[in-house]
């Protein structure tokens, strides 16, 4: 068995949407959106892979298949080397104790009605964990200072909008982590934070990644942040992976061109441009239409006849690195 | 630690009681209410008149009189002890119709919201039914087929009116369904009841509640209605069956106004104030319709 | 004579539970083609200065003190009837999500044409021929003024909220938070086209962020807010080459520096104050490694450093001579 905690073959996501009765009439087809289309990567025991994308890349997506929170199909899809079957009770029971998910909102992910100890033990609680309401409070208590909220049980009886942004992410935090996870989906976790609180939740996520052996998908649309606390990046691109590698070669000798274009625009903090920044013209085509040949080929600066016509494969350029591009 | 929940607990009471001081519509609905409750409760021990109190031929339709506040009936009793009594019989009527309403339509329409697709199509195919076809009528057959005791008016009222309450609850839960916590229970390994009861359910009551309030007004009104037109209990005077007598002994021609008038008064304060109850609470617990 | 100078302001909100100082004596000026940008923590007053300028705010809200001088005239205290005639032709502010605010059953160019017929009394006619104009000035094709909101992205909506501030060519524009909820590629196309509109025309711009990163590459100068008051301003130079102010430094700090090492940020301790307490003395003293007694007695003022530099720090010269 490999050290691979989660190892993603061909993952595809494809949602249909509802057309309206005018459409039909019209005869349309039914629209589909492939919010992912066919990606594969692995992330080892303890690692942190970023997924960087701009809205509508499919990078939440990616992390909610793995959790099963969105149906998709796949080559392949395991968990410590065993295949993610949700269908089969006892299976799901320990699947779901051992991969979480921190979402980015935390005014939308907690419950506005119930209070930060029931909602920090709930996962002891429906996974039928504690047997006591003494263990209940204690386990709570200790998970929630964990996470930095102390004394813990001045928080028992708190409601989310009594709390700041920074100590309800800190309570979704102790509540994913409260089971032991060996794997954390982090959907954006701070990006509604202010950048003064947006530091220490971070250390508490690389805190507890050291403490625990974690692995974390981190979900983001912040190049420099992914840079700065991922091991590797991964790239996307409307559903597919561009260029994967290590976050340090993606940064600073990316071989996609919409890497390349992502990392010129990145805000270099001090430092005075000279003249306008080098933007990528035109949109994100609409999800919805149907892209011939390589995705990205609509905005590419450097494309040829091929682009438009064959999907470039993933190929990996030096031990690790990877890149889908004709041009490379 | 219990003192601490406790103390959350009165200290939500308190603020819901606060805006409920503050907002002038619950207030006066509570306290209409509040009267009815108690005369319900204590007026038959305090007047000295029980409702079997036959009078002599010379006693019947007398109008008010300083022995008698409200007059007398055809039957020579007393109106006002037989108004009181027949709160008894209203309210509770209106009480429990409103519980049966409200848990049939609060799980029809949960069930529905949640669970969706056949299961939604199948319920609230079910619930279109309940929803179009005449209660009058409906509720006429079923008292008729049923027999007239006052436990299956309740009951009748109780399956006739919960429609529109699921419809409602379903509107939300497929909201609530959607907001991000729900996902975030799935997944920590929450299974369906767990999320139904512990997280749609606090976020659509209030609306069930505030939905409920009004349910106990049409439930009044159906009791009425159904004693009035004779489907009432006989052995229980409820403020319908006091009309009933009423229209039946000619009280209307005959002018007697003290026996129609004040069963009809009545039946429409407790549901004026459980209207402006309904409408209140509306507005104190969805935030969106609270003015700034 | 600046284009706006703004000299002592003071704008307070009356709330049930008091008096909330959300601007407390800023001053700052902008020159025409120039850029300010002003930076801080959710609630630090940095918004309120902007709706201060436009005349925008609440009715909670009250300019109690200072001046608002735009080329030389007296914003704060004009009547009801000139503040009509001022929003848009003087002042235009293009808010966070703004593109949301469009009328999703109006056509484009029919809803930029409304403000330019309500302000310029022009004839419809003439005022869908200027949308069309605007259109192609914030790079999106003209004719596409008959399309409606839901057939536009989130990056050309807010283009054409940024076309609609441009309706009555205003002196000054304000950006509050402009591209927060934009990728970062539609991001960078704002901000480039925000700065061509900028130098072709000749405007003031102000940048309202929290995102300190994008300032330095987008702003000539910089203020920081903290706690209702300018705790620093400067050229982009000096915030972040010549940082005088403790929160200054923290807040760099807060962003990852791409060119230097891998290090965490390092985040600051604690958290903003309730704007209803502000602690006496420096707000910032119970956040700051450097304070010391004199900080919890006496709010410091702030002092021109260097040209052009102000600061508002009494441990400023522990803070140069660890620069």
């Amino acid at each position: 068995m490999s050290d691979n905690i989660v190892e993603v073959k061909d993952l595809r996501v494809h949602f249909t949407l509802k057309s309206s009765l005018a459409q039909d009439a019209a005869g349309r087809r039914k629209k589909t959106v492939k919010a992912v289309d066919g990606i594969s990567f692995e992330i080892k025991q303890g690692e942190i892979l970023s997924l960087v994308g701009e809205s509508g890349s499919g990078k939440t997506t990616t992390g909610k298949a793995i959790l099963g929170l969105v149906p998709f199909e796949a080559e392949k899809m395991l968990f410590r080397g065993e295949r993610i079957n949700l269908k089969e009770k006892e299976y799901k029971r320990k699947f779901r104790q051992s991969a979480q998910m921190i979402y980015q909102d935390p005014y939308q992910s907690l419950n506005p009605r119930n209070q930060v100890i029931d909602i920090v033990t709930e996962p002891l609680v429906v996974n039928k964990l504690v047997e006591s309401e003494e263990e209940r409070l204690e386990l709570g208590k200790e998970a929630l200072e964990r996470a930095g909220l102390t004394p813990g049980e001045d928080f028992f009886f708190r409601y989310p909008y009594e709390l700041s942004g920074g100590q309800r992410q800190r309570v979704v935090i102790a509540s994913s982590m409260i089971m032991g996870p060996s794997f954390v989906v982090a959907d954006e976790p701070v990006s509604m934070l202010d950048a003064s609180i947006r530091t220490g939740i971070l250390k508490l996520m690389m805190d507890l990644r050291r403490e625990n052996d974690l692995a974390y998908l981190f979900i983001t649309h912040d190049l420099s942040l992914a840079w700065l606390i991922s091991d590797r990046i991964a790239i996307m691109y409307l559903g597919k992976i561009m260029e994967m590698g290590d976050s340090e070669i993606i940064i600073s000798s990316g071989k996609h061109p919409y890497t390349k274009a992502l990392t010129d625009i990145m805000p270099k903090p001090g430092i005075k441009k000279e003249g306008p920044r080098k933007v990528l013209q035109g949109e994100t085509p609409d999800p919805t239409d149907v892209i011939e040949g390589c995705k990205f080929c609509s905005r590419c600066p450097i494309k040829e006849e091929i682009c438009s016509k064959e999907e470039p494969p993933m190929k990996e350029v030096e031990p690790g690195h990877f890149v889908a591009c004709h041009k490379v | 630690m219990s003192s601490a929940k406790s103390m959350m607990r009165k200290r939500k009471l308190k603020e819901f009681a606060g805006s409920l001081r503050r907002n002038k519509m619950a207030m006066t609905g509570t306290i209409i209410l509040t009267i009815f409750i108690l005369v319900a409760i204590f007026g038959p021990i305090v007047v000295p008149f029980s409702t079997l109190d036959f009078g002599d031929a010379e006693d019947m339709m007398q109008p008010p009189s300083s022995e008698h506040l409200l007059g007398t009936d055809d039957m020579g009793r007393d109106v006002l002890a037989n108004l009181m009594s027949g709160a008894r019989i209203s309210l509770l009527c209106g009480f429990l119709a409103t519980i049966i309403s409200m848990v049939i339509g609060t799980i029809i329409g949960i069930a529905s919201g949640y669970f969706g697709k056949a299961i939604d199509n199948v319920l609230m195919r079910f619930t279109d039914f309940f929803l179009v076809i005449p209660w009058l009528p409906l509720m006429m057959v079923l008292a008729a087929i049923l027999g007239t005791s006052i436990w299956n008016i309740i009951f009748v009222i109780g399956i006739t009116s919960w429609a529109g309450t699921a419809r409602v609850v379903r509107a939300q839960t497929l909201s609530v369904k959607e907001r991000q916590f729900v996902e975030r229970t799935v997944s920590i390994g929450a299974g369906n009841i767990h999320i139904m009861i512990r997280h749609v359910l606090p976020n659509v009551f209030p609306l069930i509640f505030a939905n409920t309030v009004l349910i106990a007004a049409v439930a009044i009104t159906s009791e009425t209605t159904l004693s009035f037109l004779g489907l009432g209990d006989t052995t229980r005077a409820s403020w319908g069956m006091m009309l009933h007598y009423a229209f039946e002994s000619g009280a209307a021609s005959s002018g007697a106004w003290w026996y129609y008038l004040p069963p009809g008064l009545c039946v429409v304060l407790v549901v004026l104030s459980f209207a402006l109850m309904g409408y209140a609470f509306d507005e104190i617990m969805n935030p969106k319709l609270k003015e700034r | 004579m600046k284009l706006l100078e703004v000299k002592n302001l003071r704008t307070y909100f009356t709330i049930s539970q008091g008096t909330v100082k959300a601007v407390d004596d800023v001053s700052f000026d902008l020159d025409h083609g120039e850029a300010l940008g002003i930076v801080g923590e959710s609630g630090c007053g940095k918004t309120t200065s902007a709706l201060s300028i436009a005349k925008l705010l609440p009715k909670e809200g009250k300019i109690v003190g200072g001046e608002i001088l735009l080329e030389g005239k007296d914003l704060a205290k004009l009547s009801d009837e000139e503040i009509q005639k001022h929003r848009w032709n003087d002042v235009s502010i293009c808010f966070q999500g703004a593109m949301n605010a469009l009328n999703p059953v109006m056509k484009i160019g029919e809803q930029i044409a409304e403000a330019i017929v309500l302000h310029h009394k022009s004839s419809e006619k003439d005022a869908m021929k200027k949308a069309a104009e605007l259109l192609e000035l914030v790079e999106i094709p003209g004719e596409r003024i008959n399309n409606y909101p839901h057939e536009f992205s989130g990056g050309m909506k807010q283009r054409v909220m940024i076309a609609m501030a441009l309706a009555c060519d205003p002196k000054i524009i304000i950006g509050d938070e402009p591209t927060t909820a934009l990728d970062v590629m539609v991001q960078a196309q704002i901000l480039n086209l925000l700065e061509r509109l900028r130098t072709e025309f000749d405007m003031g711009f102000i940048l309202i962020t929290h995102d300190l990163s994008i300032l330095a590459e987008t702003c000539d100068k910089i203020a920081v807010m903290y706690a209702g008051r300018i705790v620093e301003k400067g050229s982009s130079e000096d915030i972040f080459q010549r940082t005088g102010h403790p929160y200054t430094k923290k807040l760099i700090k807060c962003f990852p520096d791409i060119k230097g090492n891998k290090r965490m940020m390092e985040g600051i301790p604690g958290a903003p104050p309730n704007m209803l307490e502000i602690p006496p003395g420096c707000p910032f003293h119970p956040r700051c490694e450097y304070a010391e007694e004199v900080c919890r007695r006496s709010m410091p003022d702030a002092i021109e450093r260097d040209r052009g530099h102000f600061v508002a720090c009494h441990r400023w010269e522990v803070m140069r001579s660890e620069r």
